[in-house]
C-alpha cells in the first residue's frame, strides 16, 4: 500500500468496481475518482493521471451507509458504548452517517444536550452524527420536548422519537405529529400499544412453552394504526422504527397507498432470527421488538421485495456484558448490529434471491438518507458529490466473533454464524475511514 | 409414541442436567419410577440412609422461598449420604446485587456436583447450566416448568391407578402461569396418558396448542371421563391484570365443588401441588377426600428426587437393590 490516505482526502481512482447506485438508476461496472472531499468523475477506463489506483474489481461501490436507529449510549451508558466505539463500529460496518437515538441519561430534550451528542460525532469524524431528539421531556411521555430549539441547534435536529417507548396517548402523539408539521420533522415511533408490551418476548408457541411473559403482534399493529390515522389527520412525516410484524407492514402498506406520509424501516436481526431463538433462554436474543415466528419473518421480507420497507436500520443497541448476560426475564433488551449488517442482508435478502444489490443500496443508503433529509448521503455518485462511499465484497464469507468486533459491546446474536458480504472501504468525505478492512483510526 | 417425542435411549447415557421433563425419554422416566420404588422402600426402613453419594456435594440454591420442595430435596440428599448446603437468597435483592453469574462462579470454585435450583425467573436454570460443571436440576423456575414435580406425580399416579398408559389426566385452572401444568403436560404425554387443559380462555395462553394437548373450557363435559383430576393453584401473586371476573366465578365454572366431586368417575383420583387455595380449586371437604393424593404426592417427593439426584450423578438403576 502506498502513501497515507488517511484523515487529508487524497486523489485516486477505484478502478472496476460496480457501481450501485440507486439515486441515478446506475448499476453496471465503473471506475470512480475522488479528488479531496469530492467525486470528480465517473466512467469507464478512467485514466490514472498519477493519482493511486485502487482495484476494485468483484467489489461493489456504493453510497455509503445511513443507520436510522443506533444507540450510543453516551451520555450515561459509556461503559456500554460510547459515541467514538459507537463510531468505530459503524465506519467497519460500512456507515457514514448514523442517527442516535436520545435515551441518553440525562435524554436528549435539549438543544445542548444534542448538540454535545453532535459535537462529540463531529470531533471523533469517523461517521456524521445526527441526534434524534426526545418527542417528549425527559421521554417521560407527557408533555411536548423542545423540539423547535432542536431543530434550531447546531445539531439541526430533524427526527424525533421517544424509543424504547411509544408515545403513550393518542392526544399526545396528535400534537407530536401537529408540532413538527411547522419544521417538516420526522416522528420515529417505537409502535407497541402501551398497554399490551408487559413481556420478555413474542407472543405465540414458543411462550406457551417457555412460560415467559410476551407481547403480541397485534401490540405493534395497533400502535402502527392508531399513529397512521393521526398521521393522516395532521399530514405529518410519520416513520415506524423496527417494524417487526406481518400487520405492521400491513398497516404501512395500505397507509401509503392511501397518500399518507408514512416511511419504516425494518431490522437486520428481524430478517435472520425467530422467537425459536429464545428456546436457550439466551438473552442475546432478547430485543424489543421481540424475535419474531417464521410468518412475520416471510411478510416483512415480502413488504421488503414489494418496496413498502423505506430503510434496513440496525437498533444496534450495545451493552455491557455483566448487563446483559442474566437471566432473560432480568435483562435489558437490544443487540448490536452495526457491523454485522451488511452481511445479514446479503445472507438473508440477496443469497435467496428476496431483493437485488440495488434493493440493497436503496435500503441501506438512498432510502434512509431521504428519510433524515440528508441530501449529502444516499448518493448519486456523480461528479460534484461529496465522497461519502462504501466499497464491499459481495461474495466473501466470514464467521462472527463478538470478540472481533469493534463497539465496546459484544452482545451479537450473530456470534458463530457465518455471513456473506465484507466490507473493503469506507470514504466519508473522501478520507479512509476504514481501508482494506481495516478500521483508519 | 408420536414423532414429536423423541425416545432414544443410548444405553445407561441419561441426560447431563434436569431443566425440562422433556430432557427425560420415556425410558429415562421408566429408569427413576424403579429406582425411586426401591428408594421408597429404603425409607421404610429403620435406618433411612444409603452411603452411595457419600462425599459428594448437592447444593439447594433457593431464590424463592419453598418449604415442601427445599425440605424434600434436602431429605433425598441427605439420605443418599451426600452434603447438603442449603443456599437462600432473596430474588429482589438478585435483581439488583449479585447475579446468578456470579453465584454460578461461586459454586464452581467450591466444587459442587449437583445444584438444585428453584428461581423466579423462566430459564434461571438453563442459564446456571451454561455457567457450571455441575448437574442442574430445576426445581421450579417462574411460569416454565417444575419437572420433578412432574416426576412425582408420574409415581403417585402409577403407585395408585397401577398404570400410565392411556390414564386420561385432566390439568384444571390457572395453566398459564402454572410451571407444574406445563411441566406434566409434557411428562404425561411423553409417559402415554391422554392430557387435557381445562381453563377459562385468560387462563391457558395464546397458542395454546404449542403445549401439545386437547384443550377445553368445558370441566363439567370432561370430568366424568377423567381418571386423575389434576387442580393447579391459583396464581395470584403472577396476575398483573385481572383475568377472570371474580373468583368465585372461577369456582363456579372450574371448581372441584362437592357437585363435582361426587361425579368423579369410579376410581378417579383428586391431585394438586399445594400449596391449596381451599374454597377457589377445591372445596375443603374435596381436599380432605379419601381420592385426594396429595399427601401422597408429597410422600413420593423424597423417593423421586432421591432418584434423580441418583441418575444425574452416575448411579445405574440395578445397583440401587442391594
Amino acid at each position: 500500500m502506498t502513501g497515507d490516505s488517511t484523515g487529508s482526502a487524497l486523489s485516486f481512482v477505484l478502478k472496476g468496481g460496480r457501481v450501485v447506485d440507486p439515486a441515478s438508476g446506475v448499476d453496471r461496472n465503473l471506475d470512480v475518482r475522488i479528488d479531496g472531499e469530492i467525486v470528480v468523475d465517473v466512467g469507464e477506463n478512467l485514466p490514472a493521471d498519477g493519482s493511486e489506483v485502487l482495484d476494485c474489481r468483484g467489489a461493489v461501490i456504493a453510497p455509503g451507509f445511513v443507520d436510522l436507529h443506533v444507540h450510543f449510549r453516551e451520555p450515561g451508558g459509556e461503559e456500554s458504548e460510547t459515541i467514538e466505539s459507537g463510531s468505530r463500529a459503524a465506519a467497519a460496518g460500512g456507515f457514514v452517517a448514523v442517527c442516535p437515538m436520545p435515551n441518553t441519561d440525562p435524554p436528549q430534550d435539549n438543544a445542548s444536550s444534542v448538540e454535545f451528542v453532535w459535537r462529540r460525532g463531529r470531533d471523533v469524524g469517523l461517521v456524521d452524527v445526527y441526534p434524534v431528539g426526545a418527542i417528549t421531556a425527559g421521554r417521560r411521555g407527557a408533555e411536548l420536548a423542545l423540539m423547535g430549539e432542536m431543530h434550531r441547534s447546531a445539531a439541526k435536529v430533524r427526527m424525533f422519537s421517544d424509543d424504547g417507548d411509544p408515545v403513550p396517548t393518542a392526544q399526545l402523539m396528535r400534537r407530536a405529529l401537529e408540532y413538527s408539521t411547522a419544521f417538516d420533522a420526522v416522528i420515529i415511533e417505537h409502535a407497541e400499544d402501551p398497554s399490551m408490551r408487559d413481556g420478555e418476548m413474542h407472543e405465540g408457541g414458543v411462550s406457551a412453552v417457555l412460560g415467559l411473559r410476551a407481547i403480541p403482534a397485534e401490540a405493534e399493529e395497533i400502535c402502527v394504526q392508531r399513529d397512521v390515522a393521526l398521521a393522516r389527520m395532521t399530514g405529518a412525516r410519520l416513520h415506524i422504527a423496527h417494524t417487526s410484524t406481518a400487520g405492521g407492514v400491513e398497516a404501512v402498506r395500505r397507509a401509503k397507498a392511501g397518500g399518507i406520509k408514512v416511511t419504516c424501516e425494518v431490522t437486520p436481526h428481524h430478517l435472520a432470527l425467530t422467537d425459536e431463538m429464545v428456546r436457550t433462554y439466551d438473552a442475546s436474543f432478547k430485543v424489543a421488538p421481540p424475535l419474531r415466528s417464521d410468518d412475520h419473518v416471510s411478510a416483512l421480507k415480502e413488504a421488503i421485495a414489494d418496496g413498502t420497507v423505506d430503510a434496513i436500520a440496525t437498533d444496534h443497541a450495545p451493552h455491557a456484558a455483566h448487563i446483559k448476560d442474566r437471566e432473560f426475564e432480568y435483562a435489558p433488551c437490544g443487540m448490536v448490529g452495526l457491523e454485522t449488517a451488511l452481511g445479514v442482508v446479503l445472507t438473508e435478502l440477496v443469497e435467496p434471491g428476496i431483493c437485488g444489490l440495488d434493493r440493497v443500496v436503496d435500503l441501506m443508503s438512498t432510502g434512509p438518507s431521504r428519510i433524515l433529509g440528508a441530501p449529502e448521503h444516499g448518493g448519486p455518485i456523480q461528479a460534484g458529490r461529496p465522497a461519502n462511499i462504501v466499497v464491499f465484497d459481495p461474495e466473501t464469507t466470514w464467521t462472527v466473533e463478538g470478540s472481533g468486533l469493534h463497539s465496546r459491546s459484544r452482545n451479537t446474536p450473530f456470534a458463530g454464524r457465518k455471513l456473506r458480504g465484507r466490507v473493503v472501504h469506507t470514504l466519508l468525505r473522501g478520507a479512509f475511514t476504514v481501508r482494506e478492512g481495516e478500521l483508519q483510526r | 409414541m408420536s414423532a414429536d417425542q423423541p425416545n432414544v435411549r443410548t444405553a445407561a447415557r441419561h441426560p447431563e442436567h434436569l431443566l425440562s421433563i422433556a430432557d427425560l425419554g420415556r425410558d429415562d422416566i421408566a429408569d427413576i419410577m424403579a429406582t425411586a420404588s426401591s428408594f421408597e422402600a429404603i425409607g421404610e426402613r429403620e435406618i433411612k440412609k444409603v452411603p452411595t453419594l457419600r462425599g459428594r456435594t448437592v447444593v439447594n440454591l433457593f431464590y424463592e422461598s419453598s418449604t415442601r420442595t427445599r425440605v424434600s430435596f434436602e431429605l433425598a440428599a441427605k439420605r443418599l449420604s451426600a452434603d447438603v448446603i442449603n443456599v437462600s437468597a432473596d430474588a429482589s435483592s438478585v435483581r439488583k446485587g449479585e447475579s446468578l453469574r456470579d453465584t454460578a462462579r461461586t459454586l464452581r470454585a467450591l466444587g459442587a456436583d449437583a445444584i438444585v435450583l428453584r428461581h423466579p425467573a423462566a430459564g434461571a436454570p438453563a442459564m446456571l447450566a451454561r455457567l457450571t460443571d455441575a448437574r442442574v436440576i430445576n426445581a421450579g423456575d417462574g411460569a416454565h416448568e417444575h419437572p420433578t414435580q412432574a416426576l412425582l406425580d408420574i409415581y403417585t399416579v402409577q403407585k395408585h391407578l397401577g398404570r400410565l398408559e392411556g390414564v386420561r389426566v385432566g390439568i384444571v385452572g390457572d395453566i398459564v402461569h402454572s410451571r407444574v401444568a406445563r411441566s406434566n403436560a409434557l411428562g404425561f404425554r411423553r409417559i402415554g396418558a391422554d392430557v387435557v387443559l381445562i381453563a377459562p380462555p385468560t387462563l391457558l395462553p395464546l397458542e395454546v396448542n404449542a403445549l401439545g394437548c386437547r384443550w377445553t373450557h368445558d370441566l363439567d363435559a370432561e370430568l366424568g371421563e377423567l381418571d386423575v383430576v389434576y387442580l393447579l393453584r391459583m396464581q395470584r401473586e403472577r396476575h398483573r391484570e385481572p383475568l377472570i371476573p371474580s373468583e368465585h366465578e372461577f369456582t363456579q365454572g372450574f371448581g372441584l365443588t362437592r357437585e363435582r366431586l361426587a361425579r368423579l368417575a369410579p376410581g378417579a383420583v383428586v391431585m394438586h401441588p399445594g400449596p391449596m387455595n381451599r374454597g377457589v380449586e377445591l372445596d375443603w371437604e374435596a381436599a380432605e377426600s379419601e381420592v385426594a393424593l396429595v399427601e401422597a404426592q408429597v410422600s413420593a417427593g423424597v423417593a423421586v428426587r432421591m432418584a434423580l439426584i441418583y441418575m444425574l450423578l452416575g448411579g445405574q438403576p440395578a445397583e440401587v437393590a442391594s
